[in-house]
């Protein structure tokens, strides 16, 4: 079994035929949304956690690609500036998945981009601008 | 057997001074007590590096050609309108500054990008910045438009002047409405969503020298990475604040003004920063050394995170409406783990004030000072104590007749 989280970019020409739909009917694959959005250009984006077994998986992508879906690891997506970020942590308490977390000794902080569900809280109040999205 | 400031420098110029952060005081006070700790250790290192409003800094750009007043004209840099009431060429920047097309809360909550703060660290980064004036003009001073790059190695002077710093303890802010509200101690989530916090605690300068025994008038101190001085008590400085049987106060209580040269700072330590919903401020690092006088001084520096206490003041109404009411008291260890209670409910807490860059800063402190390039000054005059009566009172409104 393999669960990952990927952000999907739909361009106007495919934005409108439902393709995600086929990752159950044809794959067997589980899917929940993080994100979806369709921009005044008619372009659309998704964020998805994707789950099922690791055949399917890959054929599922596949079959985005070749619909003409652009794809990529949500893991590069939202990133912790580690120039800007002073380590003060008022971040964690704003994150509801528990993906920022203080460090019990040396009191750093850590992102871990599996557990984000891409709500965007932090990049919005970081007073130091420190968290960046890249979708 | 006490010890003088000026027998702790002599052991610095001799490279000989034993000196640690207030963080490893803690652990050699442990292991060898506190009659051993107090004898052998010279200075104890306290930092902190939060945001910190009431602060900016003045420059002086030399004179254009023709002359130009920028003195009661106005002037902005980046955008940013500066303070232009003083002399000809003499402005002050302030980092809550933020410019005038700035939409501020219109669109709630502001996501205020740009302001004084950020104007500063571009300022000590060495960047250029443009500056635009417009002047009344003078028969001294005719020109009356002016538009400029400036950058800071060019100044005269820039110098770091902050009437409020290194505040001694702060509130925990909690929220008690059901709607999320946007201060200067960050977003705070409904229904006691989160508690936040800005302190370094156990590292704080104020905290482990609480009633101002050895720092004053002309201490000199780590500011903005370089060195600066305490120049004054700062603003809503309030030493009589009610204190537990160690001296910490247990409420927001003393505050520094603070002065230095910019030229000599780094963007690192001053750091222009944002506030969603509330404003453009700046954040600060700051480093105060505590010579270790005698046993008192040493059992002042010796104080662990559980050993301060703060209150617990619910943001959404009794702080917006000056109702003194506290949700209680927790001390900083608490704090620290990341959860603390509230009214029954388990409630998770974020610091504003980063303790790994207090460690950080603490420990080039110690290293300046160790190296001997750092020596310890004689305070010219103390800050109010408790005892002087000295208090922070609110404003009185009074009817203005037109």
């Amino acid at each position: 079994m393999v669960s990952k989280k990927v952000v999907l970019h739909f361009s106007s020409k495919i934005a409108s035929q439902p393709i995600v739909y086929r990752l159950v009917k044809d794959y067997k694959l589980e899917f929940n949304i993080l994100k979806a959005n369709i921009d005044y250009r008619q372009e659309g984006l998704l964020i998805l956690e994707i789950k099922g077994e690791k055949d399917s998986y890959k054929k599922g992508i596949n079959y985005l690609e070749s619909m003409g879906v652009k794809l990529q690891p949500f893991s590069q997506d939202i990133v912790r500036n580690k120039t800007r970020c002073i380590d003060c942590g008022v971040c964690v308490p704003l994150c509801p998945s528990g993906a920022l977390e203080v460090e019990d000794i040396s009191r750093k902080v850590n992102f871990y981009d599996s557990k984000c569900i891409a709500c965007e809280m932090c990049i919005k109040a970081c007073p130091q601008k420190a968290m960046e999205v890249y979708f | 057997m006490a010890k003088t400031i000026e027998e702790i420098n002599k052991k610095i110029k001799g490279g000989k001074a034993v000196v640690l952060n207030a963080e490893e005081i803690i652990g050699y006070v442990k292991d060898n007590g506190p009659k051993k700790a107090a004898k052998e250790v010279d200075v104890v290192t306290t930092a902190t590096f939060g945001p910190m409003c009431s602060s900016g800094a003045y420059i002086n750009t030399g004179h254009s050609t023709p002359k130009i007043k920028l003195g009661g004209g106005t002037v902005k840099i980046n955008e940013v309108p500066v303070y232009a009431g003083l002399a000809a060429v003499d402005l002050y920047i302030g980092a809550t500054a933020v410019p005038d097309n700035d939409p501020r809360n219109k669109v709630y909550p502001g996501e205020f990008k740009y302001g004084g703060g950020h104007v500063i660290e571009d300022l000590v980064a060495g960047r250029d910045l443009k500056l635009e004036a417009a002047a009344y003009g003078t028969d001294c001073y005719p020109r009356k438009e002016l538009k400029t790059l400036i950058n800071i190695k060019d100044l005269n002077e820039a110098v770091l002047f902050n009437p409020r710093n290194a505040y001694q303890n702060y509130n925990v802010a909690v929220n008690l409405s059901d709607k999320v509200i946007y201060t200067y101690m960050g977003v705070i989530k409904p229904g006691l969503g989160n508690a936040n916090y800005c302190s370094a605690g156990q590292l704080s300068p104020l905290l482990n020298d609480p009633c101002y025994k050895t720092f004053g008038i002309g201490t000199k101190i780590f500011l903005g990475g370089g060195i600066g001085y305490i120049i004054w008590h700062g603003t809503q400085h309030n030493p009589g604040v009610a204190r537990k049987d160690n001296g910490v106060p247990q409420a927001p209580a003393g505050t520094l003004a603070v002065i230095g040269d910019l030229k000599n700072m780094k963007p690192d330590y001053l750091k222009g920063t944002t506030m969603l919903g509330y404003g453009v401020t700046i954040t600060v690092g700051i480093g105060v050394p505590i010579p270790i006088l005698d046993e008192e001084i040493l059992e002042y520096v010796s104080v662990k995170d559980e050993d301060i206490y703060t209150q617990i003041v619910d943001y959404s109404r009794a702080y917006p409406q000056g109702k003194p009411d506290t949700l209680g008291e927790v001390n900083y260890a608490q704090l620290k783990s990341g959860n603390i209670t509230v009214q029954g409910k388990q409630v998770p807490t974020g610091n504003l004030s980063s303790y790994p860059k207090a460690v950080e800063i603490a420990n080039s402190l110690k290293d300046w000072i160790i190296s001997g390039e750092f020596l310890l000054t004689q305070p010219v005059a103390s800050l109010p104590v408790a005892e002087s009566g000295y208090r922070f009172g609110p404003l009185k409104e009074r009817q203005v007749s037109d």
